[in-house]
């Protein structure tokens, strides 16, 4: 079909296909939604490993003997504090201090910094950057360089150790290494979207098919499943991760969206500083929450929120949590009510249905 | 895979009549479409549903489904059953996981304009 044709593909493309997965249009990108089903590709994440093709994302590099000036600038978290081979989540904000995107810093040297930057915004994310680049620094919309593939679950060490050299039980979580894996050059980090441990492995798009094929036949022993988009999604909501475009996005800032924890205001300037410090000290309006249905239900993205019979807010992500067989969900609350314990009601086809704000995340893995 | 004696719509679901009643499922291509099954919402007995228009809800992980009606009439009985457990439309929606009985109102429905036979259904979603 025509529309196929102006999505963009993933050196995976051709794989997904033959593996019979569904595929759907993710932001302009042709992505696999699910292969064999969400709810098992939940579970192997969760008990077992999966492997996703997560190429779409994109990847910015920025270099030169100001590299580290130009990334504290325009990103909230402070990356002066990076050790080389660490990697840590951040935004990169505007002015006003809503979000561009959300970001995963990854220091490779003292003048080189690798970001990885949501698929649908890297354009955008890249132009950001480079407008404020004020510095001795070079940046690099990197995307088309870079396939990008993530191992995730408690067995995902035990599989991507078959492939690689390099000794990977003592990276820690959210550091990475330079080395060699299935064969070719590759950036192994400890990260993920899912809330379990796992990896993160980019590669030359050339090599993507090779390093793809290399895993499942490597995780076969532990039942790996491929993984869609769908799967994706429940994990890193029973994590509680932000998703750009739901939980985040232009008119939302990291204090309204629970991460002040990557908003170090005691760093030099950057962009947003100002407007967040405002609102810090003019207390916020509204606040993400989580919530769980009480009643027969299921709250979904962009449904609203009535408490009293009023419209109080709306649904960001929400949908079934497999692992803790409930209905679940996050939210844009009120700052009052944005507390655990609130009684609420999602607007379902026009009913309000009984659901009750809770603490978060909704799971978390035992260490 | 899709039963003889059953007649198919446009929107995925099938009815199969034995005298004036009909029982009304959607079909395997609608729920493999869909994916996993999390949870279904039936009309109660008593109220009335009309051909082509809608009487309940199936969802998936990621999807809200509205399910339409083959045939005008009154429901007589409603599958609980898939209440509890849903994912019984995934493995058999063309048996045990029907959604709801009707009292048929008018059999002629059943030979109106857009709905199909097994093999024109079977043709119709490239099976």
């Amino acid at each position: 079909m025509s529309e196929t044709q102006t999505l963009k593909v993933t050196p995976l493309n051709a794989v997904h296909r033959q593996m019979g997965a569904k595929m759907v249009d993710f932001g302009g990108w042709d992505m696999p939604v699910q292969y064999r089903g969400i709810l098992d590709e939940h579970k192997a994440v969760r008990t077992g490993v999966g492997v996703f093709d997560v190429s779409h994302m994109g990847e910015i590099v920025v270099r030169g003997p100001q590299a580290l000036e130009l990334v504290n600038w325009v990103s909230s978290n402070d990356a002066s504090k990076l050790a080389v081979g660490q990697v840590h989540y951040s935004g990169l904000l505007y002015e006003h201090g809503g979000f561009v995107d959300d970001i995963l810093v990854h220091k490779v040297s003292d003048d080189e910094y690798f970001i990885c930057v949501n698929a649908s915004n890297q354009d955008k994310d890249f132009e950001h950057i480079v407008a404020h680049n004020k510095f001795q620094a070079t940046v690099e919309n990197a995307g088309a360089r870079y396939a990008q593939i993530a191992v995730q679950g408690p067995k995902a060490l035990e599989v991507c150790q078959k492939l690689t050299s390099s000794v990977l039980a003592p990276i820690q979580y959210y550091w990475f290494v330079d080395g060699e894996f299935a064969g070719v050059e590759a950036r192994i980090a400890r990260t993920g979207y899912t809330g379990e441990d796992g990896f993160e492995i980019y590669v030359s798009p050339d090599a993507a098919v090779s390093v793809w094929e290399a895993i499942l036949e490597a995780g076969a022993e532990f039942g790996i499943l491929a993984c869609g988009l769908g799967a994706r999604n429940t994990l890193r909501l029973e994590a509680k991760m932000a998703l750009y475009g739901h939980e985040i996005d232009a008119s939302i800032s990291p204090l309204e969206a629970g991460l002040a924890w990557i908003v170090k205001m005691d760093k030099a300037d950057f962009v947003g500083k100002t407007a967040l410090a405002e609102q810090k000290a003019g207390g916020l309006k509204r606040k993400l929450v989580g919530f769980e249905m009480r009643e027969r239900g299921i709250g979904r993205d962009g449904y609203e929120i009535e408490v009293n019979g009023e419209k109080v807010g709306w649904v960001t992500s929400g949908g079934p949590a497999p692992t803790l067989n409930k209905n679940i969900g996050l939210c844009y609350l009120p700052s009052e009510l944005a507390v655990p314990g609130t009684k609420i009601k999602v607007v379902i086809r026009g009913a309000g249905v009984e659901a009750e704000t809770v603490p978060t995340p909704f799971y978390k893995r035992a260490k | 895979m899709y039963p003889e004696n059953y007649t198919y719509t446009k929107e995925h679901e099938w009815v199969a009549v034995d005298g004036d009643t009909g029982t009304i499922g959607i079909t395997h291509h609608a729920q493999s479409e869909l994916g996993d099954i999390v949870y279904v919402d039936l009309p109660k007995i008593g109220s009335m549903v009309g051909q082509h228009s809608t009487f309940g809800s199936v969802e998936s992980v990621k999807a809200v489904s509205d399910i339409y009606s083959p045939v005008s009439g009154e429901v007589i009985e409603v599958n609980d059953s898939l209440t509890s457990a849903p994912e019984k439309l995934n493995s058999d929606p063309h048996g045990d996981a029907w959604l709801i009985k009707v009292k048929l109102k008018d059999l002629a429905e059943l030979k109106s304009e857009g709905m199909m036979s097994a093999a024109d259904y079977t043709k119709y979603v490239g099976a």
